[in-house]
């Protein structure tokens, strides 16, 4: 469903008339092809890059487009709805570069934010574990001091982009075993670095264009000059960059959504049984309308989120909900789409089973919505 | 180097397009204009021209008011500025008299390198480039799908259903290349936004020195003198294969003269 947006500037509007424009030339014509080879679409980065969008909510000093989450996550929707790999590659991207942006020093903005945010380059977000994934504040991952830095030995799990990223974000103990959230530190590492390698990527359910790996880290250096922050500054510094992340996947999850609505609607206007296209039954209209409501409510509701943060106000809450409900309403709504194509559906000639098997992903990722009910209600009613 | 690119804002072609049913010229309400998509690879081509030997691009475009939402995007994919000669006057202008009118507008503005697409996708004459390069009296190096500048020389392959010539000419030229030339570029965020501030220069036939009595439908050289719908697509011939099928296919082929 062309959704015709209430935006803040002309300039917002242009901006996602370009990234419909880009969507449709070259995320949808790829997207089914580089699912079913697990091809990683660098070149599409680049393209992404070049239009400027890998940068969008950072200042333009640094060399972003200084655009609010409103209008950051409206491009991402668009994304999603034309290729969602892609989408959630653009919004870990955009994760990985807001520890240098918030706490980077002048110096190290200098020397590496330009080009994330301009697009030459592209990020890997390391933080999960495979012994601290919703626990991340049990990672293990050391960061030993060595001379006037550091090296870091540890493994990292489900890093998308592991292996194909031009650097990581990634944080790492630097303070004792038991000091949790307290003793860890955010490092930029720019690949390749001796040391990181990347293992074979995971073999998944859906999303297979985009590698997620384990990365194993074996006396990775890192010079005191590539810890962003102060050390054990790291866990608040990760924790305040998935709030934004939970914004991108609400997102991108109403993306998804959009795209198999609109797949259903369309299928449902010409599919005729009995004489008539099914669309004419209530039984496939009432589920179409209920699609319909619930993309629309997850709009709201991550739009709700974003203007929250744009006007600096705490919004962790918010973003939890966003994610929650987007990402719930896209397993619904795809799972909807596939039982509107009937058997069409429950094959691969139509993108509805990709679209299904790619919406459960969305509930996992960025905390699973079992930790977003966690958050919500921590912030319903104080901490446990 | 001096490059113009010359633009044409057509309906879009993937949109239902007619011709008006009072004067029998393009109903330009009907359909959402765009940016002629041959002439992408003309305004990429020239943008790469200018980035390899420097100088400037100017986009060069006839056309209604509505148009400069056309020469708005060929800016913003990194176009230094435009001239939009727009008059109504011009207005059922056929392809000798458009030539005409722009070959006074690049007279006026002059250049090193003028760029066309192959062919506009709604008139289709594709005789803009020879007639400008013939008013202008320079060379016309036309269907380029490659070209070299070295000094005042211009070099192209220019395609033929054989292969490819080589043409060589001197500047200044008209060029025309084809879409194998490059891969247009999208604009970008930023390009959107420094385009609003790109000079747009808006002239009349007046302020581009064009004789009204040489332009317009009244004057046209060719006149469209009836026009229908296109005919809806018929059925397509359904072989049955009866053991005979292949032989079948055979017939309807050589029928069709396709083998």
């Amino acid at each position: 469903m062309g959704v015709r947006p209430l935006l803040p500037t002309s300039e917002a509007g242009e901006l996602l008339e370009l990234t419909a424009e880009i969507g449709a030339g070259e995320l949808a014509p790829r997207a089914a092809a580089a699912e079913a080879e697990g091809a990683f679409p660098r070149e599409v980065f680049r393209t992404l890059g070049r239009a400027g969008l890998l940068g969008l909510p950072y200042p333009e000093q640094h060399g972003g487009a200084g655009q609010p989450y409103t209008v950051y996550l409206r491009v991402l929707e668009e994304l999603a709805a034309h290729w969602l790999a892609v989408a959630l590659g653009v919004s870990v991207h955009t994760l990985t570069c807001y520890p240098l942006a918030a706490h980077g020093t002048p110096d190290q903005r200098e020397r590496w934010l330009g080009e994330m945010l301009g697009g030459e380059l592209l990020g890997a977000y390391a933080l999960s574990e495979p012994q601290a994934g919703s626990d991340a504040a049990a990672l293990s991952t050391r960061a030993a001091p060595e001379g006037e830095g550091y090296a870091i030995t540890g493994a990292k799990a489900w890093i998308t982009h592991g292996g194909v990223a031009d650097y990581y974000t990634l944080f790492a103990r630097t303070g004792g075993p038991d000091s949790r959230g307290r003793g860890i530190s955010c490092f930029h590492l720019p690949a390749p670095v001796p040391g990181l390698t990347a293992a074979a990527p995971e073999r998944k359910m859906g999303m297979s264009s985009s590698p997620t790996c384990q990365l194993a880290l074996e006396a990775v250096p890192a010079g005191a000059d590539q810890r962003v922050g102060a050390e054990g500054e790291g866990f608040a510094i990760a924790m305040a960059a998935l709030d934004a992340g939970r914004l991108g996947i609400a997102a991108c999850s109403v993306g998804l959504a959009r795209a198999a609505l609109d797949l259903a609607v369309d299928y449902a206007g010409t599919r005729t049984q009995f004489g008539r296209p099914v669309a004419a039954f209530q039984g496939v209209s009432f589920l179409l309308a209920d699609m319909a409501t619930q993309v629309e409510a997850a709009r709201a509701l991550y739009l709700e989120a974003a203007r929250t943060k744009d006007a600096g106000l705490p919004y962790t809450r918010q973003a939890a909900m966003a994610k929650l409900f987007a990402s719930d309403t896209a397993m619904r709504v795809t799972t909807d789409a596939v039982q509107v194509l009937g058997g069409y559906g429950y094959t691969a000639d139509f993108p509805a089973e990709r679209y299904m098997r790619e919406a459960k992903v969305l509930q996992i990722v960025e905390g699973t919505n079992q930790i977003q009910r966690l958050v919500i209600g921590r912030e319903l009613c104080g901490a446990p | 180097m001096n490059i113009v690119v010359l633009v044409k804002q057509v309906p879009d072609t993937a949109t239902e397009r007619k011709l008006s049913a009072a004067d029998s010229t393009l109903d330009r309400a009907s359909a959402d204009g765009v940016i002629n998509e041959l002439d992408e690879y003309a305004i990429e081509e020239g943008l790469r021209l200018k980035e390899a030997h420097g100088g400037e691009v100017t986009i060069l475009t006839m056309g209604p008011d509505q148009a400069s939402d056309s020469i708005r995007k060929a800016l913003s994919m990194g176009a230094d500025k435009a001239v939009h000669l727009v008059d109504d006057a011009l207005h059922g202008s056929d392809a000798v008299q458009t030539s005409y009118a722009l070959a006074q507008v690049l007279k006026k503005i002059g250049f090193d390198l003028a760029v066309l697409g192959s062919e506009s996708t709604d008139a289709r004459t594709g005789v803009l480039a020879a007639a400008l390069a013939e008013r202008l009296g320079v060379p016309q190096l036309s269907l380029a799908s490659k070209v070299e500048i070295d000094g005042s020389t211009v070099r192209i392959q220019r395609i033929t259903d054989y292969g490819y010539d080589r043409v060589e000419g001197s500047l200044p030229a008209v060029l025309s290349v084809v879409e194998k030339i490059n891969e247009p570029r999208y604009p970008s965020f930023k390009g959107i936004m420094a385009a609003k501030k790109k000079p747009v220069e808006k002239l009349s036939l007046a302020d581009a020195g064009i004789d009204p009595a040489l332009v317009g439908l009244a004057g046209a050289t060719t006149q469209v003198v009836d026009f229908a719908d296109a005919p809806p697509r018929e059925a397509g011939t359904v072989v049955k294969d009866e053991g005979d099928g292949g032989a079948k296919l055979a017939e309807f082929l050589a029928a069709k003269k396709f083998v």
